[in-house]
C-alpha cells in the first residue's frame, strides 16, 4: 500500500458510516487495469459427467427417428428398452445377471483374498518379497487372458475356470497396489514407532495396515474393474448362462437389441460397483482431508 | 535437586559415527543431569541432529565406537509432529501405551498443553502448532527422564513458537525430565536451557551455562553478552545476526 491510499483509507475511515470518500488513486496508476484471465478451469459440477451420456441418448434417438441409423446395426432406444421389459418380464435378464454377478463375486472373494494374503507375505517380510515379488513381476507381464487355454485344460470348461481366471485379473492389481503401499509406508513413522517402543505386532497393526489401507482399496477399484473385463471374456467362451451368453446367442440369432440391453447392463453393473469402492474409501479414510466434508 | 549435583541420566563417551552420505561425529562427549535442560546448537551440519539420533537408537545406517548411555524411558520430539494421519488425537498421544488409565492419562496430557476437548480430532484438522503440542503430549505422558527435541519449533511461525517456549518451559518444569534440545535459534537455546553446548564439525566445541538473572534489566544484559559469545561461537557477527542488541 502506498502512501497517498493510506491515507486516502485513514479518511475514509474517519467518515460518517456508510459515507465512503471517492479513493485518489494516482496519476500512474490512472488507467484501468486490463482485467486478469482465469486460466484454470473454475470447480465442475458433480452430475455434470451426465451430459455426454445425455448427448449421445440424443444422437442414438434423434438419428434412429430420422432412420439415419439403421435399425438392423442398431436399435432405437425404445426397442431397447421394450426389449429389456420383456427380458425381465421373461425372467432370463434377472437369471443371467445373477449367474453373471456370482461368478463376479466368487472371482473377486478369492483373488482379493490371496491377493491380500501374497501381498502381506511379500510387504512384511525381506524373504517373503524375495519369494514372492519377482513370480508376482513375472506373472504380471503375461496377460491373465492369455493363460485362459491353459486354465481350460487345467479346469475344464466349468464354472471353476471362469472364477479361476476373474480370480487371477483381480489378483494382481490387488497384489501390486497393497505390497506397493505395505512397502512405502514412510521413514519418519517408522522412527516414530520404534522411539515409542512399539512392538512389531503394534506396529503392523497401528501404523503398517492402515497406512497401506489407501493403497488396498486403489487396487480394489482397479480389480473390481478386472473382474468385470475377465466376466465378459469367459462368458463369451464355452458359457451357457449369463450376461456375455445371453449377449453371444443374440448375436447368433441377429438380435442386436439384445446385445444393446447386455452392453447396458454390463456398463451399469461397472459404474455401480466402481461407486460401491469409492462409498467404501469415503467410509474408512475419514481421516483423509479429500474425503472430509 | 539442584541439577549440578544430580546423577547424570545421560552418559556419552567419545562417541563417533560416520556414514557413507552425510553426518559426522568425531569424538564427542557429553553429560546430561537430571532434570537439566540441554540446547545443543550448531551450523547445518555440524552434527547436532546425528547426536540426537544417536541418543535415540535411530542410527541403525551409521557406523561408529563409543559409549552411549540413555534412560530407558526416552521420548523423542521431532521437527514434523508426526502425528498418525488415521488415528484421532487422543489415540496418537496414547499410541503405544496400555493399562487401563492410558485414555485418563492421555486426556491429562491433552489438558497439559492447552487442547481439552480435541481428542477426538483428525490431526489434518489440527494447526501446525496444535499437531507440535499434541506430539509434545504424546512424548510427556511416557513420563521420559530423557525427552529428545530435535528442532521442534523450527517449522513454526515465530508467534506460535514463542507460545510453544513457555510451554515446554512450565512442562519441563513440571514433569522435570533431562531435555536435549537441538536447535540452530540462538535466542531459543537461551531463552530455554540450563546449559548451551555447541558442537562444530562433529565435535563440541563450547559448553556455556546459561546464567540468567530472573528479571529486570540485568537479565537482558546478560542475555546479549550470551548471545554474542554464543553467535562468536558459531562465526557470525552479532551485529550483523541483529542490528538492536536491545531486542532480547
Amino acid at each position: 500500500m502506498n502512501a497517498q491510499s493510506r491515507t486516502a483509507l485513514a479518511t475514509a475511515l474517519e467518515l460518517p458510516r456508510g459515507v465512503r470518500e471517492p479513493l485518489e488513486l494516482p496519476a500512474a496508476a490512472s488507467k484501468p487495469a486490463p482485467a486478469r484471465r482465469r486460466l484454470g478451469i473454475p470447480a465442475a459440477d458433480p452430475l455434470g459427467w451426465l451430459l455426454g451420456p445425455a448427448l449421445l441418448v440424443l444422437v442414438w434417438t434423434v438419428g434412429s427417428m430420422t432412420g439415419v441409423i439403421d435399425a438392423r446395426i442398431l436399435p432405437a432406444p425404445w426397442v431397447t428398452v421394450s426389449t429389456a421389459i420383456d427380458l425381465l418380464r421373461e425372467g432370463r435378464l434377472q437369471a443371467n445377471l445373477l449367474i453373471s454377478a456370482w461368478r463376479a463375486a466368487q472371482g473377486l472373494a478369492f483373488g482379493v483374498a490371496a491377493g491380500v494374503i501374497v501381498a502381506l507375505i511379500a510387504g512384511l517380510s525381506l524373504s517373503g518379497g524375495y519369494v514372492f515379488d519377482g513370480l508376482v513381476q513375472v506373472k504380471r507381464s503375461i496377460p491373465t487372458l492369455a493363460l485362459i487355454p491353459l486354465v481350460i485344460l487345467w479346469f475344464g470348461i466349468g464354472e471353476t475356470m471362469k472364477v479361476t481366471v476373474i480370480a487371477i485379473s483381480v489378483f494382481i492389481p490387488i497384489y501390486l497396489n497393497t505390497h506397493t503401499a505395505l512397502r512405502g509406508i514412510e521413514t519418519r513413522y517408522v522412527e516414530l514407532a520404534e522411539t515409542l517402543g512399539l512392538s512389531r505386532w503394534a506396529f503392523i497393526r497401528q501404523v503398517v495396515l492402515p497406512g497401506a489401507l489407501p493403497g488396498f482399496l486403489l487396487g480394489l477399484r482397479f480389480a473390481v474393474m478386472a473382474a468385470w473385463l475377465a466376466l465378459v471374456v469367459v462368458e463369451q467362451l464355452n458359457a451357457t448362462s449369463g450376461i456375455g451368453y445371453m449377449i453371444n446367442l443374440a448375436r447368433t440369432y441377429a438380435q442386436s437389441d439384445v446385445i444393446v440391453v447386455g452392453l447396458v447392463v454390463y456398463a451399469l453393473l461397472g459404474l455401480s460397483s466402481d461407486l460401491a469402492v469409492r462409498t467404501l474409501e469415503a467410509r474408512t479414510l475419514t481421516w483423509r482431508r479429500t474425503f472430509a466434508k | 535437586m539442584s541439577p549440578a549435583r544430580a546423577q547424570p541420566v545421560v552418559r556419552v563417551r567419545n562417541l563417533t559415527r560416520r556414514f557413507t552420505l552425510k553426518g559426522v561425529l568425531n569424538g564427542v562427549d557429553l553429560d546430561i543431569r537430571k532434570g537439566e535442560f540441554v540446547a545443543l546448537l550448531g551450523r547445518s551440519g555440524c552434527g547436532k541432529s546425528t547426536l540426537l539420533r544417536a541418543l535415540a537408537h535411530l542410527d541403525h545406517e551409521a557406523t561408529g565406537e563409543g559409549e552411549i548411555v540413555v534412560p530407558a524411558r526416552l521420548s523423542v520430539v521431532f521437527q514434523d509432529a508426526r502425528l498418525l494421519p488415521w488415528k484421532r488425537v487422543l489415540d496418537n498421544v496414547i499410541l503405544g501405551l496400555d493399562g487401563v488409565d492410558a485414555k485418563a492419562r492421555g486426556r491429562q496430557a491433552l489438558a497439559e498443553v492447552e487442547l481439552p476437548g480435541r481428542e477426538a480430532s483428525w490431526p489434518y484438522e489440527l494447526s501446525g502448532g496444535e499437531q507440535q503440542r499434541v506430539a509434545l503430549a504424546r512424548s510427556l505422558v511416557r513420563e521420559p527422564e530423557l525427552l529428545l527435541a530435535d528442532e521442534p519449533f523450527g517449522a513454526l511461525d515465530a508467534l506460535t513458537r514463542i507460545r510453544m517456549h513457555v510451554l515446554l518451559k512450565r512442562l519441563s518444569a513440571v514433569h522435570n525430565p533431562a531435555v536435549l534440545l537441538v536447535t540452530h535459534d540462538v535466542d531459543e537455546a537461551i531463552e530455554l536451557a540450563d546449559r548451551v553446548v555447541v558442537m562444530d564439525q562433529g565435535r563440541i566445541a563450547a559448553d556455556i551455562p546459561v546464567d540468567l538473572p530472573a528479571q529486570g534489566p540485568e537479565r537482558s544484559v546478560r542475555f546479549t553478552q550470551l548471545r554474542r559469545q554464543l553467535l562468536g561461537r558459531l562465526g557470525v557477527e552479532d551485529s550483523l545476526a541483529h542490528p538492536d542488541p536491545a531486542i532480547a
